[in-house]
């Protein structure tokens, strides 16, 4: 019964959805007030059917309840209940289920904390999040319901939960990316609002603000997450792949990151008005994009699971009408005239509008490469696929170029500064990072020019942003100290935030020149000499865990003689489903990573070995980790906490 | 010419200027690093250049996997159904490789219609086939299909 229950409240929750999108909207139009208060107790009631529709699929993974076609195809007795938790959300069906119950969430997150915004707004808001939602639970609902039966003949035992998502990175990686994707819809869902409106000042950007930060700060997560992911379970020590799926994260998060540059514009001096409306409408297109990429198996990659053309049509269709329709909407609505303040070419302003420029720049060659291979294939010029050399071939220049003029534009004061007042910041910042940047690689092994230039670049990012706070905090107040705390919070995000920028830079550039890897044969007893690192097969023998078998090596890494770490990588066989994975071992260091798979068992006791050293590889993690910590402190700001508490006490 | 409208007009050049540029660019990079995929029978019948990147799939011929002893070569052939193609491929195969199941292949193909690998990539899963294999089988189905008809309507006659 309960899949039942759980189906019978997803349908309750359409209809609740259905009518939040119609009511509150009409109701904002005619002005009257009855029919827009009906939004809240609307939202609050869809959440919690979805929530139960939520939890009915969660009891059934947890119950081994195989009569359920999603469960039976996605889980197993001998999964471990964690995993039997996030197999929830393995697979399309739950993925999707995932989705819209995700959805709800940010509505009701913005039904309560809009108590101080204009009914009205709150209203048209919540109405297009409502659209959206009723999207979904169609979608859901007639092409890929969860709480399928296949009665009477059902399975005894389940087919298990394919083993690379058997992983703790996999229980957070998508409901992390999907509260950033769907996050992005409180911000188009505002833009669509203040459109139909025709109140598009700058009150806008303010309330939009804080809702965008949170959703980068899971964007942010999530990619990352998903990378690390790939990193070790995947098994062969990449970090990015340029994989479409990838890419389909990316391109939201590049758009979303320009959105919160253009933002603060919007907010603090009124200009680029329509276009931080059309950026907030692109961010969550390319988020519906994505999700249309990653579930309609129109793609080759490691996320395209089994698939079904007319989820692909739907879902196209679904985006043609939102997309379409809402750029329709901002073609005919969108502002006309910005409020009148001139600006400098040496100003805040126009390096955000370089910054904006070069992020959508980026996000179209990505398009372009990512979407490429779906044209010529409609268009019959053969099965083709763009390689990684085309993306780097523009990513590093561009993203070189930005993290350049970035700590400039961060100095910079809005409206103009003067190129004397502005000279002295830069020129002591300029000839130390050259200098130690030109200097690091001779204390690394070997001289190599990139290492050179990444160090040199991060160095800049970090010298004159700390120089900055210093000369904020000292110029301002009495006392540093005193300085220091005056500085507001959304100042601090910032400091912190790109300085991650520079911390990913070292981590990406110097894992890119310094890693090295070797595919190589090994019996017991062999040693390999990697980077200065002794790696010595010891033995390889059984293993046994919940739902699979291994193979298990025992690796003894020894530099100068002295023991480093051991490393235990397996080749495991899942027993439900008879597939083999590679699970590597890593020793993590900050400036190192060593690196170990098992490849496939050769002649004898040989065995073919992966074994990598990868150079300050975590800092592409950590440098993020400091990205989201960034935006979660510029979050804190007085301004948004104002607001809050209003909203609690109203 | 009124200032405003010639720094109109500059913006709109400009701009004409750039775009093109860039889409030059990225087309002209696009060419250089697109892979084209070729089945086996199209590799067979002389279609697929020589020593160019593309990439080349279909089912792993049972019992076609050759290691070598001492080293990580490792030759095996793919098919369509109706064409086979001879791969080599230095280095570790996928987890999901298996002699029966899927595997799409990029790199060259040399001088003696050997296509050396740089890398290969098999289904990752039980339920899945990558759609180029799927294709490749599809289209050599068809092709023989055709065939087997024309021959038929050669034997009416």
């Amino acid at each position: 019964m309960i899949a039942e229950y759980g189906h019978f409240a997803l349908i309750l929750a359409l209809a609740l959805a259905l009518m939040q999108a119609i009511i509150p909207q009409i109701g904002a139009f005619a002005g009257n007030r009855l029919w827009m208060s009906t939004v809240r107790p609307l939202v609050a009631a869809q959440t919690l059917f979805v929530l139960i529709s939520f939890g009915c699929l969660i009891f059934l993974f947890l119950n081994d309840d195989f009569s359920v076609r999603y469960v039976a195809e996605n889980s197993n007795t001998l999964l471990p209940d964690r995993y039997k938790i996030s197999a929830v959300w393995g697979a399309h069906e739950g993925s999707l289920l995932l989705w819209v119950f995700i959805l709800a969430l940010w509505s009701s997150a913005v039904s309560i904390f809009s108590a101080n915004l204009p009914a009205h707004l709150v209203a048209r808001v919540l109405a297009v999040m409502g659209f959206i939602s009723v999207g979904f639970y169609f979608f859901l609902l007639f092409t890929s319901n969860p709480f399928d039966r296949s009665l009477p003949f059902f399975p005894s035992e389940g087919a298990d939960l394919n083993p690379l998502l058997q992983d703790v990175g996999l229980i957070f990686h998508p409901p992390m990316l999907y509260m950033g994707y769907v996050g992005l819809s409180v911000a188009f869902s505002f833009s669509i609002a203040a459109l139909l409106s025709g109140d598009t000042d700058s009150a806008w950007a303010r309330w939009v603000r804080p809702w965008t930060l949170v959703s980068w700060i899971f964007l942010t997560l999530g990619i990352s997450l998903g990378s690390w992911w790939a990193y070790y379970e995947l098994g062969w020590g990449g970090w990015w792949f340029w994989d479409p799926v990838e890419n389909a994260s990316f391109m939201p998060w590049l758009v979303c990151t320009a959105l919160i540059h253009s933002l603060s514009a919007t907010e603090k001096r009124g200009v680029f008005r329509s276009w931080t409306l059309l950026l907030a409408i692109i961010a969550f297109s390319l988020s519906l994009l994505g999700t249309f990429l990653v579930r309609s198996g129109v793609l080759t990659s490691v996320h395209a699971f089994a698939s079904d053309p007319t989820r692909g049509v739907f879902i196209l269709t679904f985006l043609v009408i939102v997309i379409g329709g809402s750029l329709l909407l901002f073609a005919l609505k969108g502002p006309t005239k910005n409020a009148p303040s001139g600006f400098s070419d040496l100003s805040k302003e126009m390096f955000i509008l370089i910054n904006n420029l070069l992020l959508m720049s980026l996000t179209v060659v990505i398009l372009l490469g990512t979407l490429y291979p779906l044209i010529a294939d409609v268009l019959g010029w053969g099965k083709i696929s763009v390689g990684p050399p085309y993306f780097n071939l523009f990513f590093v220049p561009l993203t070189l170029l930005l993290a350049i003029l970035m700590p400039i534009g961060s100095v910079l004061r809005w409206k103009r500064s003067t190129t004397v007042s502005v000279r002295h910041y830069f020129n002591g910042p300029l000839v130390c990072s050259i200098f130690l940047g030109g200097l690091f690689p001779f204390f690394y092994e070997g001289y190599e020019p990139i290492a050179a230039v990444t160090v040199m670049v991060a160095l800049w990012i970090i010298f004159i942003t700390l120089r900055d706070v210093w000369r904020k905090s000292a110029q301002t107040s009495r006392s540093v100290l005193h300085g220091l705390i005056r500085l507001n919070a959304s100042y601090y995000g910032m400091v912190v935030a790109h300085i991650g920028v520079a911390i990913c830079i070292i981590g990406v550039g110097l894992t890119s020149t310094y890693s090295v890897q070797r595919d190589i044969r090994m019996e017991p007893g062999d040693q390999v000499n990697v980077a200065g690192y002794q790696f010595k097969f010891v033995a390889i023998g059984p293993f046994k865990g919940p739902n699979y078998i291994a193979d298990q090596a025992e690796i003894a890494v020894t530099r100068d003689d002295s023991a480093v770490a051991v490393l235990y990588p397996q080749k495991r066989r899942y027993l439900a489903s008879g597939q083999t994975m590679t699970e590597a071992s890593i020793d993590s260091g900050i400036f190192r990573d060593l690196y170990v798979a098992l490849g496939e068992p050769l002649k004898g006791e040989a065995w073919a070995l992966r074994v990598y050293v990868k150079p300050f590889v975590i800092w592409i993690w950590l440098g993020s980790a400091f990205i989201a910590l960034g935006a979660l402190i510029a979050l804190l700001d007085r301004r948004y906490r104002i607001n809050r508490r209003k909203a609690v006490h109203a | 010419m009124h200032p405003l409208r010639r720094y109109r007009l500059t913006m709109v050049i400009f701009i004409v200027v750039m775009t093109s540029i860039a889409v030059g660019l990225m087309s002209f990079a696009l060419r250089k690093n697109i892979n084209l995929f070729y089945t086996p029978s199209s590799v067979v019948l002389g279609e697929a250049p020589i020593n160019v990147n593309i990439r080349v799939g279909g089912m792993v011929v049972e019992g076609s996997l050759i290691r070598a002893e001492d080293s990580l070569l490792s030759i095996f052939k793919v098919t369509d159904g109706v064409s086979e193609v001879k791969v080599q491929h230095e280095g570790i195969l996928p987890d999901m490789f298996a002699e029966g199941g899927g595997a799409v292949a990029t790199g060259k193909l040399d001088e003696n219609f050997i296509f050396i690998a740089s890398t290969v990539l098999a289904k990752h899963d039980e339920n899945y086939m990558p759609p180029e294999v799927t294709f490749a089988m599809d289209e050599a189905r068809l092709h023989t299909k055709k065939l087997n008809s024309e021959a038929g309507s050669l034997n009416n006659n």
